[in-house]
Formats: structure tokens, sequence, C-alpha cells
């Protein structure tokens, strides 16, 4: 039971790649072990910026031989009077077996005969060399290239090939690259290549040893050099931020932390401006003190061990400074600019090229905004339209910034700190250059589902109102999202737009808000490459309902079947979704639901037979002398009940509203035992049609229960 | 404190170090392009070099421009005109980012003193339909080359790809020099007085003056009218270039033109030879620059803006494709069938100006 190595030695990978490419390794050699029936025990990874790595322990040598049956042609055709006729003399042949050794065996078909024939097992060095390089040049990368042959595509050059069964190296070739048993150390602090004595775990050794560490352990280390740098400021601590640290993570080998400092003059800048150059632009952490204010200090990961006559310190010290010193530059640039005055900048900003400019965007949201306050105001949520007007005009004005354009990631965070320390309009009151402020800065949040939302709700209105306004443009140009490809994020937007939603508990129906955005574009230039109406409303829906469904599920933890019922009765009302889905899923253990849903799917299917035979419901149903004693009670339920729960319902007490809905469970099931709907008698037939129908619909306004039941675990 | 050793190199040192070292791997020393440029892949060395199959091995400093990029020479770390260093290695050896490596020993950067790493980042440019996979590299945090693998250019898929190097020759200097302006850049020493002239004393006024054109004065309606003047020349030359390929492929009465080349008639294939390409694209490298020009002073809107850039490319993929024709009718045996078969021709029929990256 040999154990496997194999390594791609590469160049730099792409560091966000590394670890789905780690994963699927993995995964694709996994799967090949096991179809090859070769697999043994734990398969682990091993990764850096310059080799995918993967150990399987204990596979098997070789295969087991397989004995395989295989047809031939029918008795009858391969017999002749009890010999064999030239066709089985072929099979036997083909098979590599003598004539008497054939069988007959019996089928569906009738008999045949048969031939067994024993394969003889490969063996793993064999099958691996063989299979690997389809399953290595399939891994998929975000963006690959070509190096030595144009059909032949990795992420970057490969360079050095291990591929090792215990102690000896399998004829693998892969990109022209000729496994060996020779790795390679880091770059720097090892002399180079590494003879790898055995697959196993002397090749972890031998890797620690030229000075290349794993992913965990690297992760390990990072985080003790930051904390024992950190250390060395009282009271301070280093911001965590597990997205940063797995980019440096997977931008070293041996990596180790230096702690620098910057003059503290700068800490005048926004603190968003000084942590967004040392995060995303040198992938720096930054350092706090215990209120969590920034100190003027920050931590670098290095690929290397040390940094002995602090060069390296002294080096992204000056790197910074310079970074400081534009971002100053810029800030105070932009000072000499008012956003008011940069509104008619925005002409000559693209915002995408068939739907114009950021200037015409601006009106479109601006009006959109309007639109929705009104809508707001209908049900008593005041929206200051002084605030939004003003925030909606000024919202894409930072993007002719200076610092918008150096710091793409800051947009409309600049724009709200402009907009704060240039006090725009005098005349105005404090509050609300304030609250215009705000607005602004909030407008991309929440940029991920564990974004905040914007604080204010003229911050969430213009949120809401910026992103429906760019996903109905870009629906309306039919660039629809699919699969992967969603260049525009538009995905993310909807998402939040959902959240905001349902987190300032806003009563918009999303159908109509996307139909107000569309027509923001009415009698633009871009209107002629529209795609029809029908197709718009259609495809935008779909894909609202796809977003209020991940949001349930995925964001608030409804189950499956929760989330299917409660959408599957309106998909239109963020807010109310909740509410429905927050109750369904407190009636949904009971019994009576359980029974209710089975109720309902019978309903469904009863009505439909009858549609497809095209009988008519009645158009009411009435009470009728002939009726059972069972479809009277059910009627007499109905007539008792029914008023209650809509008053429930229409003050959206859901839950209420189920519990009485779940004192239906018997007299339906009573009706279902005793009572047969489809009769001759056409109109006790249509009467009781009516009634079931009139009792789906009572069902299904809160949720499609015939969902639970289908989907249901229990 | 020095970032590197106590005796840093000046700029111009610093350049000749690095010519020397990449000349002793084989590299032709070009000398800087006299057309405006906005990069150093835009020199006909690079762009056109890395079109087609023959091996090349250059390198060059080339003063880029790029309008929108002055700041009036306040900025100490922005400038309206850079130097690169550009290396083009055709096709890269395996040790490319080895003999990178080395080049920064050479120029007495001691990598184990300093922390470097490889960076994702991709490079594209769209008036050139050209693009390719790479990294930054980074040393102490700083940004000092741009490392390229060529993989499409003026729409065209290239075999061999070619490794571009891109040293930022001012970051570099800066650097080793330690100092936190580029303008206190020493740029040359005299060895027998000791007498320093530095960055600013060069290039300062460059800096404000041409701040001035580009951002204030640079006439707009003029600089339309020679867009269009160099655009219209340009595709005029394509034009007659073409016809020359149609000639000699109607002489030859084969469609394929491989095989035209092979058999072609004298006169068409003289002519083709002698079509002004090179003298095209500087064309093509003016508009470039105006189009930089009318960016910087605003002057063009949305609606214009995607458009402009599709002319320039236009010029830019016709240049490349004519290019490849000409290298081809001159070099017709460079084909063999046993060679791989270049990606252009294995990936669409319908040619090879598509725009987006296959990769």
């Amino acid at each position: 039971m040999p154990d496997f190595l194999l390594e791609i030695g590469c160049e730099e990978i792409p560091a966000r790649m590394i670890d789905a490419a780690s994963v699927e390794l993995r995964e694709r050699v996994g799967a090949l072990l096991t179809r090859e029936r070769l697999a043994g025990g734990e398969i682990v990874c091993f990764d850096t910026p310059r080799r995918l790595a993967i150990l399987a322990s204990g596979i098997a040598a070789a295969q087991s031989d397989v004995v395989e049956q295989l047809t031939g042609p029918s008795v009858n055709i391969a017999y002749k009077d009890g010999k064999p006729t030239p066709a089985a003399h072929a099979f036997a042949r083909k098979a590599g077996v003598e004539v008497a050794q054939l069988e007959k065996i019996a089928t569906a078909k009738g008999e045949y005969i048969a031939a067994k024939i024993t394969k003889k097992g490969r063996r793993a060095a064999e099958i691996l060399a063989d299979s690997l390089p389809k399953e290595l040049a399939t891994i998929y990368w975000p963006k690959n290239m070509y190096w030595r042959k144009p059909n032949e595509r990795f992420v970057r050059p490969v360079r050095w090939l291990v591929a090792m069964l215990d102690s000896d190296s399998i004829p693998l070739e892969f990109d022209g690259i000729q496994a060996r048993n020779i790795s390679r150390g880091h770059r720097i602090l090892s002399s180079g290549e590494v003879t790898i004595s055995r697959a196993g775990s002397a090749y972890f050794e031998s890797m620690r040893a030229a000075k290349v560490l794993g992913r965990a352990d690297r992760e390990q280390q990072i985080r003790k050099a930051l904390d024992a740098a950190t250390r060395t400021i009282p009271g301070a601590r280093w911001r965590e931020d597990q997205p940063l640290l797995d980019t440096v993570v997977n931008l070293t080998e041996f990596p180790s932390v230096i702690l620098g400092s910057f003059d503290p003059q700068f800490l005048a800048l926004p603190e968003e401006v000084l942590v967004t150059v040392m995060r995303d632009h040198q992938k720096y952490f930054a350092v706090e003190d215990s209120t969590g204010k920034l100190v003027p200090n920050f931590l670098a990961v290095l690929n290397t061990d040390s940094d002995p006559r602090g060069l390296i310190r002294h080096g992204n010290e000056r790197v910074l400074r310079a970074r400081f010193n534009d971002a100053r530059f810029f800030w105070q640039t932009d000072q000499k600019k008012s956003l008011l005055e940069r509104l008619e900048l925005l002409r000559h900003v693209t915002f995408q090229k068939d739907l114009g400019s950021y200037y015409e965007k601006t009106q479109r949201v601006q009006r959109l905004c309007s639109w929705l306050s009104e809508i707001l105001k209908q049900h008593d949520i005041a929206v200051r339209p002084g605030v939004i007007h003003k925030a909606a005009c000024l919202a894409k004005t930072d993007l002719t910034t200076e610092l918008v354009k150096e710091f793409t990631e800051l947009q409309g965070i600049v724009g709200g700190l402009y907009a704060r320390a240039q006090q725009l309009d005098p005349s105005l009151p404090e509050a609300t250059r304030l609250a215009i402020a705000d607005a602004i800065y909030d407008h991309y949040k929440p940029e991920s589902t564990d974004d905040d939302v914007p604080r204010s709700l003229e911050g969430a209105v213009l949120s809401i109102g910026d992103k429906a306004d760019t996903i109905a443009g870009m629906f309306a140009l039919g660039l629809v999202p699919s699969g992967s490809k969603d260049p525009f994020a538009l995905r993310r937007q909807a998402n939040g737009i959902v959240k905001v939603i349902a987190e300032k508990k806003l009563p918009l129906h999303l159908s109509h808000m996307m139909r107000d955005a569309w027509a923001g574009y009415r009698g633009s230039d871009a209107e002629d490459k529209f795609v029809p109406d029908p197709q718009f409303s259609e495809s935008v829906q779909a894909f609202f309902r796809e977003r209020l469904e991940f949001y349930l599920r995925d964001v608030r933890g409804y189950s499956y079947d929760v989330v299917k019922a409660v959408l599957g009765a309106d998909a239109e009302d963020v807010v109310d979704a909740l509410q429905r889905a927050e109750a369904v899923r407190q009636v949904l253990h009971m019994p009576e639901f359980q029974a209710i849903g089975a109720a309902c799917k019978r309903i469904r299917n009863i009505l439909k037979q009858a549609a497809e035979k095209k009988i008519q419901p009645a158009g009411q149903f009435e009470y009728l002398r002939e009726d059972a004693h069972e479809g009277k009670n059910l009627r007499a339920y109905m007539e008792r009940t029914g008023p209650r729960i809509e008053v429930h319902r229409s003050k959206k007490e859901y839950f209420d509203a189920l519990l009485l809905l779940s004192g239906a469970r018997e007299p339906v099931d009573e009706f279902f035992d005793k009572v047969m709907v489809m009769v001759e008698d056409q109109k006790v037939r249509a009467n009781r049609l009516a009634l079931l129908q009139t009792l789906l619909h009572e069902f299904s306004t809160i949720a499609d229960f015939s969902e639970i039941v289908s989907e249901t675990k229990t | 404190m020095t970032a590197s050793s106590s005796n840093p190199l000046t700029f111009q040192e610093l350049i000749l170090r690095l010519q020397t070292f990449w000349a002793e791997r084989g590299c032709v020393l070009q000398q800087p392009y006299d057309v405006e440029v906005g990069a150093g892949t835009m020199a006909p060395e690079t762009f056109l070099r890395v079109l087609g199959p023959q091996p090349y091995k250059v390198a060059y400093v080339q003063p880029s421009r790029r309008p929108a990029d002055g700041r009036y020479g306040e900025n100490p770390n922005r400038l309206f005109k850079h130097m690169q260093l550009q290396v083009i290695l055709k096709p890269p050896p395996e040790n490319v980012q080895e003999l990178y490596l080395e080049s920064l020993g050479a120029i007495g950067i001691d990598l184990r003193q300093h922390d470097i790493k490889f960076e994702e980042d991709n490079w594209e440019a769209p008036t050139l339909s050209a693009w390719g996979v790479g990294w930054q590299v980074m040393l102490d945090g700083l940004e000092i080359t741009q490392f390229t693998y060529f993989q499409q250019c003026g729409g065209v898929d290239l075999f061999p790809i070619s490794a571009e190097l891109t040293y930022g020759l001012e970051r570099i200097a800066a650097f080793l020099q330690d100092v936190d302006s580029i303008y206190d850049i020493v740029w040359a020493r005299d060895p027998e007085t000791g007498a320093v002239v530095k960055y600013g004393d060069v290039r300062l006024a460059d800096e404000l003056q041409f701040s001035v054109y580009n951002f204030e004065m640079a006439d707009v309606e003029k600089a339309w009218k020679h867009f269009e003047l160099y655009e219209m020349e340009c595709k005029s030359l394509l034009q007659s270039i073409d016809v020359n390929l149609a000639a000699l492929k109607a002489h030859t009465g084969v469609v394929s033109e491989s095989v035209a080349f092979a058999g072609g008639d004298e006169k068409a294939m003289a002519s083709l030879l002698r079509g002004p390409i090179l003298a095209a694209y500087d064309l093509c490298l003016k508009c470039s620059h105006l189009f930089n020009i009318l960016d910087a002073r605003g002057a063009i809107s949305v609606t214009e803006r995607v458009g402009v850039i599709a002319r320039v490319r236009a010029l830019a993929v016709g240049i490349a494709k004519a290019w490849v024709n000409q290298q081809k009718a001159e070099a017709p045996s460079s084909e063999k069938p046993d060679e791989p078969e270049p990606a252009h021709k294995k990936q669409s029929k319908p040619k090879s100006e598509s725009l987006s990256p296959v990769g």
C-alpha cells in the first residue's frame, strides 16, 4: 500500500485562486483513485503560491484483477444443430477465449452466449501517469494562460513536477515537464532544489527544511507574529481581517511580520482612507488602541524569515508615507471643487456604454428616489425630501475626485466625507447637512450579505434607488446574469436591495419598484436597444424571486420548504414574506399542518384533473340540501372561521391566522375520508369543486402548504 | 540609512546596469522610440515584434507620456512622463523569473535583505487590443516591475508568447537612493567634483509645462483635426497594403495565405514587403497620444469615448494583421508543418480580432 505524492510546481499562482484549486485537485485525485479502484487512506493537501500538492496515503499499488462477462450473439445464432456457427467463433476470437469456454446465459431477451474474461489489474503508476494529465489540465482557473503550446493552458507556467509512489517517481508528464523526485524550496531562503526521498511525511519535513510551510502552518505563524509584534505597543491590537489574512497566507511560503510606523499627523486624514491604503493597496494590517482608534503603526506580512537590518521595515514605511502623502494631496486638491460643482463633470463619466453617463443616472435615481419616498409616505414612513433629493443629486459626484480615482473602493464613502467637510449649502440646517452626508456615505451599502445596511432611511432609499436603476438598465438591455457570469455584480446589488428592504421594513413591491426604475429610462437613447417589455418584467421578476429565496434561506436561515411555501403565495413583498416565513416556521412542526399540506396537494390534484376534463367548479359554493354531512361541516367551518382568519391576515398576524387554519384539519380529513368529489351529480360536483377551490385559496394566501409536505424531511 | 548599499546607483547608472545585464543575456539594446507613447509596450519593438513566429530579445528605455497623470511637478510621486525599462523575451526562457531576480542583484538589491513577492496583476490595453497575465513584483511593499506573459496583441493570438518585464525606473531609483520625491533622485554625479544633477534639474520643467499644455492649453479643435488626419492617413496606408496582399493572392489563385507566399509572383511580393506598416503604426501612435491629450483636456464625451478607443483599436488591429502577413511573406519557410500551430489559427476561424480575452 504505497503513499502517493503529487506536486505541481508553478510560477506564483494568484493568491485568490489557490484555495479553490487545492480543494479541486484533492477531489479530482480522490475521484480518480476511487474510479480506478486504487483508493486508500486520507488525502492531504499542501499548497503554497508556488505549488499544489497532495499526499494520498496507502493507495493500492495495482488494481485487483476483475472478471467480466462479455455477452455475444443469441444462442440461436451461435449454434446450429448443436455446433458453433462462424458467429460463435468470431465472438470467441474477439473475447479471446476458446469456443468451448463460451457459456449460455439467460437474459430478458432470451438465451445468449457469453464469455468470461479476466481483466488484469493495471499498476497504479501506469494509471496515474496516464490519467493525471487530463485531471490537471481541467482544473478550473478564473483566468489561465498558455506559454508552451496554444492549447495547453494552466494558471501560470508549470516549472517542475513531483509524482512518486513511495520512493519511486512515476512516469508522469504534464505540460512538457517530466515528473522527478526533485521539488524546489523557498525562492530566497533555500538553496533551490530539494530532493524528496519518499512520498509521505518525509515530503513535509523536506519542505519545512526548505522553508516552505503548508497553509495552516502559515496562517498560524502569521497570527502569532502579528500578536507578538503588536504586543510591543502597550494596549494595542491588530485589526482582525480574515480576507486580508487569507490573501497574505497565500502570498507567502514562509511568513514573518514586521511592525512599522507612520507620522501621526497622517491620522488627521479620515480613517477610511488610511485603512484602505493600508489594507487594499499595501496588504498591511491596521493597528488600533483599546478604544478602536487607529494608532500610527502598521503590520506587514513578509515572505521571508526576518528583517535583521530593518531594511524591509524602512522600505515599507517609505512606500506607505508616499501613499499617504498622495492621499493627502488628493484630499486637498479635491477640496478645490465642491461636490455640487462636480455634478456637471459627471456628464463625462460613463455609467454603461449604452446607458449613458452618471449625470443621466443621477437624474434617474433622483426621480426614482422621490417616487419611492412617495410610496413610503403613503405608508406613513417619512423620508425627508430635502435630504433624499440632495443626497441623490450628489451621490455619484465623488467619482470625479482624485481620491476616488485612486481608491475606487472608497466611492460613496469619499462623497460622504467631502459632503461633511464642505458643509454643502450653508442655508441648510446642520442636521440636514449631516443627514445628506450620511446618506451619500452609506449608499453603496450593503456590499455583501454580511455588511450593514445604511444607517438612515434616506440612505436606505438612495441605496435601493441606485441599485434598482442599475439592475433595470442592465436587464432592459438583456444583460441578465447567468451562471457564473455576472460582470456588473447585479446579484450582489439585488441581494443588497432585498436586505435593505427587509431590515428597514419597507413596504415596497419589488416588481412595481423595478417597473418604476425601468420607466426612468423612457425617452433615452438606450431605449432602442431594450428588450421587449414582457421579457424585461419576467426576467426581472424571476431574478428578484431568486434573490429573495437566497435571502430567506442563506441569510435568514429558513428551511427550503418554508421558503418555497412562502414564496409560492407571494414573492413581491419582502417584509411580508419574512413575517409569513416566521409564522410558517412556527407551525411547521404541528401535525395539523402536515395533514393540511397533504390535503392541499390533494385538492390541487383534484382541481387539476377537473380542469383537464373541462369540469368547471361552481361560481361560488352554496348550501345544498343533497350534499353530504361532511361537506356541510367543512362549509360551516369555512363560514365560521374564514372571516376571523381574514381579520388576522389583514393585520399581518400570520401566526394567529395559521393557528385558526389548523382547525381545518378535522373537517378536511373527514371530508376526504367520506366524500367523493367527482360524483355524477353535476350540481353537487361543481359545488364541491368550488368549496375546495375556496379552501385552497384560503390556505394558500399565507403559504403554499403543498410545498411543505413534498419537501419535508420528517 | 539607504535602502541597499552605502553607495546607491544614480539614475543613469541604474539604466546602464540594467542594460548591461540584459545585453549580456542576449538582448538587443534598442534606443527609446521617437514617437510619443504611453508605455514601453506601445513602442514597435514590443507591439510589432511580439507578433509572428520570430524569436526576439530586446531591452530599451522608453519615456512614456501619460497626459492625464501630470501634476504640474507638484506631486512627489506622479509624473506626466516617466521612464520604463522594457525587456521583451520571445519566447520566455524557462528560468525567466530567476533571470529577473538576478537583474535585481545587478542593481545592488540583495534579496536576502529584502522581501520580494509576485502578486497577481493582469495587463490589458483596450486601445491595442492586447492583454496578458502576470504579476506586479513587490519589493518591500513597492511595486517595482510589471511582469507580463503576453497572450494577445493587436487582436492576434500570439505564438510563441513573449515575456515582458517593465521596470519602473523612477521608483526603483527612489528606492535605491532612499528619497521621498522623484525630483530628488540623483540622476548623475560628476566623478571628479562629486557634483550632482537631480531628476528635478533635468525634468521638472517638462512636468510643469506639459501639465499646463495638456490640461489647459492644448487646442481641442486642432487636436481633433490632427487625430482625424493621422487616422485617415493610417487607414489609406493600410488599404494600399491590403491591395498588395490581394494582388498577390489573386496572382497565385490560391486562397491560403501561406501557400500564396510560398510561390507568389515576385513583383507583387516586392510591393507587399515595401508596404510601410511601420509608418502606419507611427500614425496610429499619434492618434493614441492625441486621444490621451483630448482625454486630459476633458474633451471626450461619454458617447464619444468608447467610439474613439474603438477607432484607435481598429488601426492597431489592422496594423497587427498586416504585419503578420508581411512577416510570413518575408520568411515563408518559418512555419514548418511539425511546429505547433499558431494559436490564432486554431481558435477561431472567422479571424482573430475578438476583443475579449480567451482565458
